[in-house]
């Protein structure tokens, strides 16, 4: 009895909103025939029931998902150490030590007095706090146990930990949507998926890593309160968005999803009871716990991005009163049209008062980060901050089929299949591909969140698949493709066919219960037709296999070789393929930690202000947070214009320290002067008459470092402290001294002098080089050599001319005068 | 004014419909409503009126209206016999998700309140 009860129960949760389950009910006398027949092949239903033998495959399987997720990132652990990646990684590592040190309200708190120099940074206000307290409370949580796990390498490796669990939360939502196979599936699929894991290796501790497991167990919620109407799976969902908002500055996309899916489903008459409950308590819970987050404020009753799901929540309020009333009235068939033309009439007037108080000022139109994905020219127009920072340029091609190699190609067969199969569960998950593709093309930061759709979709096209070709009714558990399995993708698989076979078995809508007659005939899905035989199903699924282990050899090459550099250590091979560490970032950065001031203040481009902070514990002026855009704009005036006006900006920040990258040495191409045009672009957008972009330029066009550059580059101060000494150094004896190893060529202004600055250190490699700035000169060189000085007439002078005559020097008295054409007077004396 | 009739003899059999079917339970939410949304509406005049100067307070308030209103909507529904068969849940889980409900909204209006 008990048996039959938990199949039924199976049975619901599989085959959810597809067509065959009444069948299945019928069938269900027939399977437990069957059960016992194919007690055959395995030990009697006293030891392992279906049931339970899916369960414990189910389990083996997330785990192995667990497990293989959590070490395809850990290579640059392995290779390098553990370290914190990257640039914003520091900062969100150095608040969470702040915070275990000094406590969560002082971090709530925290006025950061280390950054932006003048202005500090209010840090409490300023920030997503989800994952600091996240790894705050683990580490807490650890330390209560008795296990002492510094805070660093909880932040190290918390993104791994994560990720395990955003497969979990995917198979969660994959079986809500599909079956408990393709949930399967799903959760292999996004665990290697080099989509995701580029955000997520060890020491990569940014928001990504846990907000996509918010995101994914949020939509997974939503679904589940969606299909059950019930209130408290909305509350939950309620709970996770919360949880989402305090991770990521991404909640934008769930909450204008979730309203596109519930307008959607309203256009499409697909409105029911259980859809006002669980929208209308998701919102209202939802609006005020997100309000709690302080960086949120009260943003999501003033700005247009969360506009939409107010609208949505006032026009779903009146959707169910008309409908409540309909419900009511006697004759309701005659007044459809007005139904249908009242909510019309609704839903245009709240549209009209969202556009009337947009236009009146009280609600705040789309900001720059979310404008620039409707108009892709905005940002490099008006903002050049935001369209500067390399992640936000568009995507290319080749990284879709780089980032997620075989799912791309059945990502929109399995959105084929889910229009086909039609229910309100699979109308968001087309909605969420079709929006995800749209924002994955704009911005190559963004195809982090179309990774979860496309393998959502590649496994319920898969499982669809492998549903009808893995069926193969002689085959017994010897025909299933054995190969030898070394990774643990290829045994997900394995398992999962046979756990197929054997719930195929089970589940089946089957017209003859007789197992083991020929099969050809008997194995029509629904509506084919087509007769395929079980070899040619077996080579099939063989082939499906290889691909699979493709799929897994490529995610695995790719988190390895393209996502797993630490970018603060590099390493480069020798001739005999020994590896070769370049460290001189953290040797720059333990310099000014040992042997500068402690209240002394660096100034640097704003991508290394984090790192500064975190590794070097001085003040700097800008960094990565680029919230003062005229602040950067300084920096950038100063780092372009000449030595003597740069020194003036630098005296006026008072500045003690300037940090440069330079790359030319050894080739490293992440250094200033490429990053130097921006510089001069984010200074023009601020100084148009001081700082000219063309001016930098040959008069080609072109941007040349060499003799034939344009002068006002070579005479600027980024250029003077990134090639200073370096025309005496060669690097090569093919090449002359002072040859840019990155830009490839030899420099055009060698062997100058520093005037305000000097040089403090240059690391080995010479990619970071620090610079004093002098005080001002004691003596300063008169304009004129020649002074002219005013001198008052002596006392002892007097103004008769005699005397003067007299005392005229080199005058002799009573010298004989000549006057030519005269005689001579003589003076008889 | 043949409309006006109309619309005033519909809404008649619409009041005579809603006395007629609905039973005692759902009716005592439906007052419950109606008191909730006249708190919200009151809220609303006064922060017109006065102005929005401590804006969480107000949205904090306001929010909190619209919060029951909710809940006691969603609880009619999942009690309305008639809904059976879109929900499965029985009367007492029905109660209890929504006292569920308002321990989370309570604890966050307080919170917010300031």
């Amino acid at each position: 009895m008990a048996a039959q009860v938990t199949t039924n129960q199976s049975i619901i949760n599989d085959d959810s909103g597809s067509l065959t389950t009444d069948s299945e009910f019928q069938t269900n006398v027939n399977s437990k025939k069957r059960l016992s027949s194919s007690s055959n092949i395995l030990p009697t239903s006293s030891i392992l029931s279906p049931t339970g033998l899916t369960s414990l495959i189910s389990f083996i399987v997330l785990t192995c998902a667990y497990i293989s997720g959590f070490m395809s990132r850990l290579f640059s652990v392995i290779r390098f150490e553990s370290i914190i990646h990257e640039f914003d990684p520091w900062f969100n590592y150095r608040s969470t030590a702040y915070m275990t040190e000094n406590g969560f309200y002082n971090f709530l708190n925290w006025f950061d007095e280390l950054a932006w120099y003048p202005l500090g940074r209010i840090v409490g206000g300023t920030i997503y706090p989800g994952l600091m307290v996240t790894s705050g409370v683990i580490h807490w949580f650890l330390h209560m146990i008795n296990i002492p796990i510094h805070i660093r390498e909880i932040c190290v490796f918390l993104a791994p930990f994560f990720s395990g669990l955003t497969a979990l939360a995917t198979y969660l939502l994959t079986k809500e949507l599909w079956s408990r196979r393709a949930g399967l599936f799903a959760a292999a699929f996004i665990a290697i998926a080099p989509g995701y894991s580029s955000r997520s290796v060890a020491g990569s501790y940014d928001n990504e890593g846990i907000a996509i497991f918010a995101l994914m167990f949020t939509y997974f919620l939503w679904i589940r309160s969606v299909k059950t109407g019930s209130v408290f799976w909305s509350c939950c969902t309620a709970l996770s968005y919360f949880y989402m908002v305090s991770a990521w500055g991404g909640y934008v996309f769930i909450i204008n999803l979730i309203p596109v899916h519930v307008f959607i489903l309203l256009v499409l008459r697909r409105y029911s009871l259980r859809l006002y409950v669980s929208y209308s308590i998701f919102y209202i819970l939802g609006l005020i716990l997100s309000m709690q987050i302080p960086f949120v404020g009260f943003q999501p009753v003033r700005t247009s991005e969360h506009m939409l799901a107010a609208g949505v929540f006032a026009l779903l309020q009146a959707y169910a009163f008309i409908d409540y009333l309909y419900t009511k009235l006697p004759r309701a068939d005659d007044l459809k049209q007005l139904f249908f033309g009242l909510m019309i009439f609704i839903g245009l007037s709240v549209f009209a008062v969202v556009v009337i108080l947009t236009y009146a000022g009280y609600i705040a139109p789309w900001s720059g980060r979310f404008y620039s994905l409707w108009d892709t020219n905005y940002a490099k127009i008006h903002i050049p901050i935001i369209a500067s920072v390399s992640e936000h340029q568009p995507t290319t091609w080749t990284s879709f089929f780089f980032d997620l190699h075989l799912l791309i190609c059945l990502f929109p067969v399995g959105a084929w299949f889910c229009i086909k199969e039609l229910n309100d569960e699979r109308v968001f998950i087309v909605l969420y591909a079709v929006f995800a593709s749209y924002f994955a093309g704009v911005m190559i930061r963004l195809m982090l969140t179309l990774t979860p759709c496309v393998c959502v979709l590649a496994a319920i096209a898969l499982s669809k698949t492998l549903d009808y070709y893995a069926d193969t009714e002689t085959s017994d558990m010897s025909t299933s493709p054995v190969v030898p399995s070394n990774d643990n993708d290829e045994n997900e698989n394995e398992t999962e066919k046979n756990n197929r076979n054997l719930y195929d078995k089970a589940g089946k809508p089957k017209p003859i219960p007789g197992r083991r007659g020929p099969t050809n005939t008997n194995q029509d899905t629904d509506d084919d037709t087509s007769i395929v035989s079980s070899n040619i199903k077996t080579v099939v699924v063989i082939c499906i296999a290889m691909m699979l282990m493709l799929l897994a050899v490529h995610c695995t090459w790719v988190t390895s070789n393209a996502y797993s550099s630490p970018s603060i250590v590099l390493a480069s091979y020798n001739n005999d393929g020994s590896r070769y560490i370049i460290d001189d970032f953290r040797e720059a950065y333990y310099w000014l930690r040992k042997n500068t001031p402690e209240r002394a203040r660096v100034m640097s481009w704003w991508d290394y202000g984090y790192q500064i902070a975190g590794m070097g514990n001085r003040t700097v002026l800008v960094d990565n947070n680029t919230w003062n855009n005229s602040h950067i704009a300084l920096v950038g005036k100063a780092m372009s214009s000449n030595e003597s006006e740069a020194y003036k900006i630098m005296t006026m920040l008072d500045v003690d320290y300037v940090l440069v990258i330079f790359g030319g040495m050894i080739g490293y191409s992440g250094d200033d002067i490429n990053k130097f045009l921006w510089m001069v672009r984010i200074a023009e957008g601020e100084h148009p008459k001081d700082i000219r972009e063309q001016d930098y330029f040959t008069e080609n066009g072109e941007f040349r470092v060499d003799r034939s550059g344009s002068p006002i580059l070579l005479n600027c101060l980024m250029y003077k402290l990134c090639y200073y000494r370096f025309g005496e150094l060669q690097t090569d004896f093919r090449s002359p001294p002072g040859f840019d190893r990155t830009r490839h060529v030899e420099i055009g202004n060698k062997n100058f002098d520093l005037q305000h600055v000097e040089e403090a250190y240059t690391t080995e490699h010479w990619i970071v080089r620090i610079y004093k700035v002098k005080k001002l000169a004691n003596r300063l060189q008169a304009k004129n050599a020649l002074r002219q000085v005013q001198r008052r007439k002596s006392i002892y002078s007097t103004s008769k001319k005699t005397s003067g005559q007299a005392r005229k020097q080199g005058v002799i008295l009573n010298k004989p005068q000549v006057k030519k054409g005269t005689k001579v007077l003589t003076r008889k004396t | 004014m043949s409309q006006l009739g109309q619309v005033i003899g519909i809404l008649r059999k619409l009041n005579d419909e809603y006395q007629i079917s609905t039973p005692k339970k759902l009716k005592l939410i439906d007052a419950y409503l109606v008191y909730v949304l006249l708190t919200g509406i009151i809220q609303f005049i006064y922060c017109l009126l006065v102005g929005t100067f401590p804006f969480n307070s107000f949205l904090s308030g306001f929010i909190s209206t619209v919060g029951c209103f909710i809940l006691a909507a969603s609880l009619r529904i999942q009690l309305n016999t008639t809904n059976r068969s879109t929900f499965n849940v029985t009367p007492e889980r029905a109660f209890a998700d929504f006292v569920f409900a308002h321990i989370i909204l309570h604890l966050v209006v307080i919170n917010f309140i300031g």
